[in-house]
């Protein structure tokens, strides 16, 4: 074991420490979040400059070989600045399909083109009826000729408005609950019969409901094997997974050093008001909250490159749920210590607590991993 | 950043685990996993064992006979010496004095004291709090005058642990009332058998002897028994609370109770059919392990990050981030250990804590000893400064507030 960062990592955290300084300051990120598309396609090209959008490819392919360390302290990172580009869905989710699951004319195709910042990606696998079952998929992919034809529908699928490639997950064969026969498809989100509906997120995103009415595809748009995407489409899932619990981290560090700081500085009946021991001890139960998730998010990055996928798949359902409980304990504390001021949209306590909120909504709850992680103890 | 074993720990693993499972006698293994009630002679024997080992005090700077382990390398040798159900190596002597000695004490002191601690020689008990002086212990009253060449200790301790089976007592007494109250404490060390000490057991509610109060009444102490320098205790105080914290996680020990409380849930059944497969039973268990997943990992952050701040062994105020998440788990472990046994959780048979005891038991062979034990640990949250007094400790030295 070691509890140390390379000479690299601890320089990947200065430099994203002073992007997030110089160009995620709580009004910028404001007005970005209510601009057209919702992010800054400057930022994601100094994000490509940095590397960071060539972070978890292989070199072969125009990467820089990271792991999912180097990616959690990206994430930690953008979770302090509560960054809006489609980082987790375009290099950390999708990105990684496409790395463990493409053939090598498919990832010359797409990781180079990733990693420049010219192409953006979105995975769009969770359908409207669904909830977080991963295996439930019917959205239907139908041979035709040498190609496929897909139909069916996608619901909140991160980043879909802006992505211009779509990975869809779609039924081949067997039953909509089966797990085998779901299979993966690149598809044009400006191609025939894909039609997208944009929306924002309660944090300030951006998310889009897809249709995909007979989209025709051609054989080259198969992504891995016929049939069995489900094992790729569950490590992505779990990467995702990972990326949420260290941005989920680095918004509880935020929250804390805001709370503390307003703590030290508001004033009630003469004094600070964290003189007050309840509040005192109330501050201290968030501190161990998110140190407690601090050590769960690193169990989930070095698990996430788990080569055992049951080992990855504990882990990592123990770490969502863990850091999503945690994460609720933070925002919530942190608004009620901040009163009145903890509810309003002017002060950036509110933006950090609905995004830990929906961080916990996304890719399976703390309810739902925490069933998983539970039922597999009857395994163990 | 990497939390799998590498080789060279998975070695190391290999070679606690052939010690500690060849060098631990059967019969005391036996009565740890059992939940018996154990025998002064049976942690001492386990401290002899590993002191011929060489492992005797292995959290102890090399120069007096400690191991200069990593604190993974620590880690992994408590683990397994829980799993195999070694009896805890109590602190009283090898994390609390010692370390004290080792800082403040006299050469003299050092030289005598330390090989019979980590020998097995000498039992070592605490004299600290006071039925006045809990969480308040800069309060003591316990009073210690100088005449001539020894202190006359007079005054009260209490919780004090296993003083019974003590050969020596360390103990905070006040030898000066003047300025405040912190400025006025000394650290004596007291032979047991010194005339005018009583020991009286305070019954636990789980049944047992496990503490004591101890009484003073003219107990002559020879100054050259005072360590550091008198008025300075508190200094001293301080500093051997910094080093109790270390392990104070308990992580290993938790790991095996969770271990016994799965075993037990597989074992019981309800509606026919293993509690284990009832899902809201289960849950409680899948939550408790997840933080002890968390805690085991803070815990080896805090102690590798200490260990290299400060070189030493004994950690700063993030101890006490360990103390209450370690305590917390503990409870919890012990709660849902009960709760397992449904309706037999209700016997009370102090006999079948006896390990010599061959009587039918009362539900499952495990059962006798969780609910006592329960009760028992209800104490984790309060003993080594109260989780309470901890948040003040975090919320003064970690936040400034």
């Amino acid at each position: 074991m070691d509890f140390n960062y390379t000479d690299e990592q601890n320089a990947l955290r200065d430099t994203l420490a002073r992007f997030i300084a110089k160009d995620y300051g709580f009004e910028q990120r404001r007005s970005l979040a209510k601009s057209e598309e919702g992010f800054s396609r400057d930022h994601w090209k100094q994000f490509a400059e940095l590397g960071l959008l060539a972070l978890p490819f292989p070199e072969a392919h125009g990467g820089l070989g990271g792991n999912a360390i180097d990616t959690m302290l990206v994430m930690d990172a953008f979770g302090r600045g509560l960054v809006l580009e489609p980082y987790l869905t375009t290099v950390i989710v999708a990105g990684s399909l496409v790395r463990e699951a493409g053939s090598d004319a498919q990832k010359e195709d797409i990781l180079p083109a990733v990693a420049g910042g010219e192409r953006l990606l979105a995975l769009a696998h969770y359908e409207p009826n669904g909830r977080y079952r991963v295996s439930r998929v019917d959205t239907a992919a139908k041979p035709k000729g040498e190609g496929w034809v897909l139909s069916g529908a996608k619901g909140v699928v991160l980043g879909g408005g802006a992505a211009d490639t779509l990975l869809v997950t779609a039924r081949s064969s067997h039953e909509p609950r089966d797990e085998d026969g779901i299979s993966l498809f690149l598809v044009d989100r400006r191609a025939k019969g894909v039609s997208v509906r944009s929306y924002m997120t309660q944090d300030g995103g951006r998310a889009a409901d897809i249709r995909f009415d007979e989209v025709e595809l051609g054989p080259e748009a198969l992504l891995g094997n016929l049939g069995a995407a489900l094992p790729d489409l569950e490590r992505t899932l779990d990467y995702g997974r990972a990326a949420l619990c260290a941005e989920a981290v680095g918004i509880m560090t935020a929250l804390n050093e805001a709370t503390l700081e307003y703590l030290k500085t508001r004033k009630q009946f003469g004094q600070p008001i964290g003189r007050f021991q309840a509040l005192q001890h109330r501050m201290v139960d968030m501190v161990i909250a998110t140190e407690q998730a601090r050590s769960m998010a690193t169990l989930a990055a070095v698990k996430a490159d788990a080569p055992n996928a049951a080992e990855r798949r504990r882990a990592l359902s123990a770490a969502k749920a863990y850091v999503g409980q945690q994460a609720r304990f933070v925002g919530q504390q942190a608004v009620q210590l901040h009163g009145g001021m903890g509810v309003v949209d002017e002060l950036n306590v509110s933006h950090y607590f609905k995004r830990l909120t929906m961080i916990n909504a996304t890719f399976g709850d703390a309810d739902h991993h925490l069933g998983l992680f539970s039922d597999m103890l009857l395994a163990a | 950043m990497d939390l799998n074993y590498t080789p060279e720990e998975q070695v190391f693993r290999a070679e606690v685990r052939k010690f500690v499972t060849a060098g631990l006698p059967a019969d005391i293994s036996a009565k740890v996993k059992g939940g018996k009630r154990l025998a002064k002679d049976d942690f001492v024997r386990w401290q002899k064992i590993l002191h011929e080992k060489g492992w005797g005090a292995t959290m102890w700077p090399t120069k007096f006979g400690g191991t200069g382990w990593s604190a993974v390398q620590q880690h992994i040798f408590e683990e397994e010496c829980a799993e195999a159900g070694a009896p805890l190596q109590l602190p009283f002597g090898l994390k609390m004095v010692a370390p004290v000695i080792m800082a403040f004490g006299s050469k003299g002191q050092q030289d005598y004291f330390l090989p019979r601690i980590v020998d097995g020689t000498d039992w070592w008990c605490q004299g600290y709090s006071e039925p006045g002086s809990g969480s308040d212990l800069a309060s003591l009253k316990t009073k210690a005058e100088r005449k001539g060449d020894h202190y006359i200790v007079n005054g009260q301790k209490t919780w004090n642990t296993l003083g019974q089976h003590a050969d020596w007592i360390f103990c905070l007494v006040r030898t000066s009332s003047e300025g405040r109250q912190q400025e006025g404490i000394s650290f004596l060390l007291i032979d047991m058998k010194t005339p005018g000490i009583t020991v009286r057991p305070i019954i636990m509610n789980d049944g047992e002897h496990e503490i004591n109060e101890v009484w003073f009444e003219d107990v002559k102490v020879p100054t050259q028994n005072l360590v550091g320098e008198e008025n300075k205790g508190w200094t001293y105080a301080k500093f051997l609370l910094g080093h109790e914290r270390t392990g104070i996680a308990g992580v290993g020990r938790s790991k095996a109770a969770l271990h016994h409380l799965k075993d037990i849930a597989r074992n019981e059944l309800s509606y026919d059919k293993p509690l284990m497969e009832d899902a809201r039973f289960r849950d409680r268990i899948a939550q408790v392990e997840m933080e002890l997943m968390a805690l085991e990992i803070t815990n080896m952050r805090v102690l590798s990050a200490e260990k290299e701040k400060k070189g030493g062994h004994a950690i700063g105020p993030e101890a006490s981030i360990l103390k209450i998440k370690g305590s917390e788990i503990q409870q919890t472990i012990a709660e849902l250990q009960m709760q397992a046994l449904g309706h037999y959780a209700l016997p009370w048979l102090p006999e079948a804590l006896d390990p010599a005891w061959q009587g039918e038991p009362v539900g499952a062979d495990y059962a006798a000893p969780l609910s006592g034990h329960y009760f028992n640990y209800r104490k984790t949250t309060i003993y080594g400064g109260s989780n309470e007094i901890q948040k003040n400790i975090i919320a003064q030295m970690i936040l400034g507030l």
